[in-house]
């Protein structure tokens, strides 16, 4: 080979070798994008069927139900406007409580019900994970009323 | 034809800084509230520093006011006091208080020791009322017209710049309506 | 007074920094020697100075005095005092300050070890790191001041976040920016040889050490923060590609490649326009990680824009820093030359192909981690992209890299064939494929994912065995001991963190294939099984800590009828900030861990317990350990001490010659 073509080959497999790459951090990405709906938009029906998804707002009061085998939980999460049942077998996150902020990954059934395969609350107590605060903001514009507290400081 | 490869990295990087930049001019502090424009919540509290006696949003029908929602246990509210402080001594609106979900003696106690800018301090311990107005966390000032009508929200520590650009022109502005 | 006093030493600090950022540079423009010999002193003040403003913030921190707002808001009188001292660094202020001493402690060991660089070098070097030290003091003194008081001071602190409240938390965050910072010094190196437009060998031997012990560092302290994320997250995870890890894993990746880079350019002189280009990403990464993770864009992006001071500082500075060193590098750089060339099949391309994934995959993980973000800057929506990415990404990437990393070594430069390399590594590969047979039905069954990585892992292994062994052939001949000897410490270096990788890899692909774990509700009294490993769960006691209260279980582990350890996970709850902490029991061993941890309490004695049982998991950290060795063994190599006297020798042989050809 002259070096000229060398250099065209060479040109030609790093080309080859970039798009190569390109294409596949790109549609790794796309079919690994987990998208964020509402209370409110699940209720809508915007919220995509048999894909995972994320679902944030708070933990309504008193809706913490524990299963007889002690793992599986149920619990409503709500934006205040509209809310979603969730069922989520497995530990709960260190700051998971009630009436706090809480946002979960996971699909809804045919029933309604939202299976959660992950549970995320795992900040501070003046945090609010921002996908939650988002989910409020949203309902609040048609509702004018929601319910997010900085608690006071344990005494 | 060498040199302009060399000046990619240069436009990628120009191009990420520009985003960034704008990405920076949204300031969601100043959160559209659902309120802004809508009267008041109602409420009928007891007075922090007396108890027997009440204040609501009524008593302030008529004027321009700004309602400070505030807490002992708050560090915010620590670093916006000398603002509020100043605000209120200054005299051009009257600023009520809404202690929130404080003990009474932690509240009074703080007043005492960093100074008192509220007329009248409202005491609402469960946080009930502060689920009306949508309280975020603390601090949190609203601006009200005489016709009780919210007219400005403002999340977390107030700023000299923001009684400056904001809530002073504001209260001018709906003191010279009427 | 002390908090005062670091205060003005920041501004001390900053003074100096302005003098040394400017002077040398145009002394060694001018060939003025008195400016330029003020590099040295400038810089070893500067650090002196951060260290008195570091001490004070310490000594505000040990001593609670909380009239100190960034005390008051990370630390509390309950804290125990190593904490109190890990709370220097526990917050924004404070790691920023961490930040700026680490650039000056590095300032300070290029002014010392840099005797036999030439002057001009050296003044620019200390110039440049200078420069960044005057933005990051700025920072601090503008809009970021660790020692702003609060008044009246506040009767107790805030506490320090739990979850900080950890040894691994001391010691991470110093390591991990002692990496970060470290590319600094090659950065500052790339710009000085890209001022005085000489882009060759010499310039890469001069700023490969430093470039390696950064790498190393760096290493260490992300291993570090991952093992902290195993025992106290409470999850048993060791990576989340979580926004804060993405953010030290880009410089790392970039860091790789440039330490690489650096060793064609210093051996055949090729890819030197590459190695400035890597240099400045490396370290433009570290400065995007750092405030990425300090600035609180990612908890939310509008605490950012909430204090619109301190984003456009830092947009502003990486602007600056990134804009103008792209920009030098664009109308320097393209007149560089493009260096040794090579063939198709030659060390150097291997080299530059497994460059090029790296790259890629920093790309991919930026992607990932500032996607979201900006989508969400914009109010487009909220998406997130978890692990599952990340991994579809990385598996491909990683994988021909690997398979490259073991020929690279054995091949030659500028050119090599392919069928003498086929020859020389067929008992490698042969060796390799027995292996990723072999571990995977040891292990119990099959899995082809598992069986992939331990061909890889292997041929890792086994290539480096072979490369040993051809060392040794050019060794004269002798007693085993004696030849070893003879070979230089940056080969085995090179050879110890390759290995580390093979150790790294054998350790995921084991855990993620074999690991098993359940989550079990256990009263006292309860046993469960997992692996052939009893667990019986014996008691649960309320305990005190220094600021904490907790619930300690106590699980009896037997195997058969042997007794195996005893485990105690907590529960713990952080009085001050309300905030309860699962504290992990793990049994460590060689081959796997027990890790066991406590969940919800459904009744007093009664809690939802998760047990894991992760085999070879400790190898992850392990292969990490080996890769940081390597990497140091490599920067101490001796040859650099010799060669960098040797190289100045040279020059000042060169210099007489010019100027007596001048004269």
């Amino acid at each position: 080979m002259k070096p000229r073509h060398k250099r065209f080959v060479l040109i030609g497999v790093g080309i080859a070798g970039l798009a190569l790459s390109a294409s596949l951090v790109l549609s790794a990405f796309q079919k690994n994008l987990v998208f964020f709906f509402t209370p409110s938009q699940v209720a809508a029906n915007e919220a995509p069927v048999g894909k995972s998804f994320r679902v944030g707002g708070l933990v309504e009061k008193g809706s913490l139900k524990r299963d007889a085998d002690g793992l599986t939980v149920h619990f409503v999460v709500t934006d205040t406007a509209k809310s979603i049942p969730v069922v989520y077998r497995g530990i709960l996150p260190d700051l998971f409580r009630e009436g706090k902020g809480v946002v979960t990954q996971g699909k809804v059934g045919p029933d309604g019900l939202f299976r959660a395969e992950e549970v995320l609350a795992k900040h501070d107590e003046n945090y609010m994970p921002p996908a939650a605060q988002d989910a409020l903001n949203q309902a609040t514009a048609k509702t004018a009323a929601q319910s997010v507290v900085l608690p006071p400081k344990g005494k | 034809m060498l040199r302009a490869r060399f000046l990619i990295p240069l436009a990628v990087f120009a191009a990420f800084i520009g985003i960034l930049a704008v990405g920076l001019t949204l300031d969601p502090r100043e959160v559209p509230s659902p309120l802004i424009n809508k009267p008041a919540p109602a409420f009928n509290l007891p007075q922090l520093a007396q108890p027997d006696k009440t204040i609501s949003q009524q008593d302030m029908l008529g004027r321009v006011w700004l309602l400070n929602v505030w807490a002992s246990w708050c560090v915010s509210c620590r670093e916006e006091h000398s603002t509020i402080l100043e605000l209120a001594r200054s005299g051009v609106v009257p600023v009520l208080g809404l202690n929130y979900k404080d003990e009474r003696a932690d509240g009074l106690a703080w007043l005492a020791r960093l100074g008192n800018p509220y007329q009248i301090s409202a005491y609402d311990r469960d946080g009930r009322i502060g689920i009306d107005y949508g309280v975020y966390g603390v601090p949190e000032t609203y601006v009200i017209d005489k016709a009780g009508v919210i007219r400005y929200k403002r999340i977390g520590a107030v700023t000299p710049e923001v009684v400056r650009d904001k809530i002073l022109p504001l209260v001018k502005a709906l003191n010279g309506n009427a | 007074m002390v908090p005062e006093l670091g205060h003005f030493a920041l501004i001390l600090a900053l003074c100096i920094a302005l003098v040394q950022s400017i002077l040398p540079l145009v002394g060694a423009a001018r060939g003025n020697d008195a400016w330029m010999a003020l590099a040295r002193p400038a810089a070893q003040a500067q650090c002196l100075f951060i260290a008195v403003a570091f001490g004070c913030l310490t000594y505000a921190f040990v001593s609670n005095d909380f009239s100190v707002k960034y005390v008051a808001e990370h630390s509390n009188t309950q804290l125990p005092v190593a904490y109190r001292v890990a709370g220097v660094w526990g917050g924004h202020e404070g790691s920023l300050l961490l930040w700026t001493q680490m650039l000056g402690l590095w300032m300070f060991a290029v002014s010392i070890f840099s005797r036999s660089l030439p002057q001009e070098m050296v003044s620019r070097v200390l110039s440049v790191m200078g420069m960044v030290a005057v933005g990051f003091l700025l920072f601090m003194l503008i809009a970021s001041n660790p020692f702003e008081r609060l008044l009246p001071a506040a009767l107790d602190g805030r506490d320090l976040n739990p979850l900080l409240q950890d040894p691994g938390m001391v010691f991470h965050p110093p390591m991990l920016y002692m990496g970060y910072v470290g590319f600094s010094v090659a950065f500052a190196f790339s710009m000085a040889a890209l001022i005085d437009g000489r882009l060759d060998a010499s310039w890469a031997r001069w700023s490969r050490p430093w470039t390696t012990v950064a790498w190393s560092v760096l290493t260490l302290g992300i291993a570090l923060g991952s093992g902290w994320a195993y025992y106290v997250l409470g999850w048993g995870g060791w990576w989340f590609w979580d926004p804060v890890e993405n953010a030290s894993f880009m410089p790392w990746l970039v860091g790789t490649a440039l330490v690489h880079s650096l060793a064609v350019t210093e051996k055949r002189g090729a890819f030197r326009s590459w190695t400035v280009f890597l240099a400045i990403l490396a370290f433009s990464l570290s400065l995007l990680g750092t405030f990425l993770v300090r600035s609180g864009v990612l908890t939310s992006v509008h605490a950012f824009a909430t204090d619109p001071k301190r984003g456009i500082f830092i947009l502003a500075f990486l602007a600056v820093v990134v804009g103008s060193s792209l920009t030098l590098f664009a109308w320097r750089a393209s007149k560089v030359g493009l260096g040794g060339r090579f063939a198709l099949v030659s060390r150097e391309s291997m080299l530059l192909t497994n460059n090029a994934l790296l790259l890629v995959a920093a790309g991919a993980v930026l992607l990932g981690t500032l996607y979201p973000l900006a989508l969400d800057a914009f109010g487009l929506g909220k998406i997130s992209v978890g692990p599952p990415y990340f991994e579809a990404v990385f598996v491909p990437l990683m994988a021909p890299a690997l398979f490259l990393m073991g020929i690279a070594p054995l091949a030659r430069w500028k050119q090599a064939s392919l069928p003498e390399l086929a020859v020389r590594l067929r008992w490698a590969l042969a060796v390799s494929f027995v292996a990723a047979i072999v571990v995977p039905l040891a292990m119990g069954h099959w899995s082809t994912m598992v069986g992939f990585s331990m061909l890889l892992a292997a041929w890792i292994a086994a290539t480096s065995v072979v490369n040993l062994k051809a060392q040794l052939a050019h060794v004269p001949k002798g007693r085993i001991g004696a030849r070893l000897a003879q070979l230089p410490r940056s080969y085995y270096g090179m050879l110890l963190a390759h290995l580390g990788v093979a150790v790294f890899i054998a350790g995921v692909a084991l855990v993620k294939g074999y690991e098993a774990e359940t989550d079990v509700r256990m009263e006292v009294g309860d046993t469960a099984h997992l692996h052939g490993y009893t667990f019986r769960f014996t008691a649960i006691n309320a305990v005190k800590g220094p600021n904490y209260t907790a619930e300690r279980g106590t699980i009896e582990v037997t195997r058969g009828t042997e007794s195996v350890v005893t485990l105690n996970p907590e529960k713990r709850l952080y009085i001050v900030q309300n905030m309860p902490m699962t504290e992990a029991a793990i049994d460590a061993g060689f081959t796997r861990h027990l890790y066991v941890a406590l969940g919800d309490s459904i009744t007093p004695t009664t809690w939802v317990v998760r047990i894991y049982h992760k085999p070879f998991i400790g190898w992850i950290w392990g292969g990490c350990l080996l890769m940081g060795i390597g990497g140091l063994l490599a920067a101490f190599d001796r040859r650099y001490r010799a060669r960098a006297r040797a190289g100045s020798a040279q020059l000042a042989g060169a210099a007489g010659l010019n100027a007596s050809a001048a004269g």
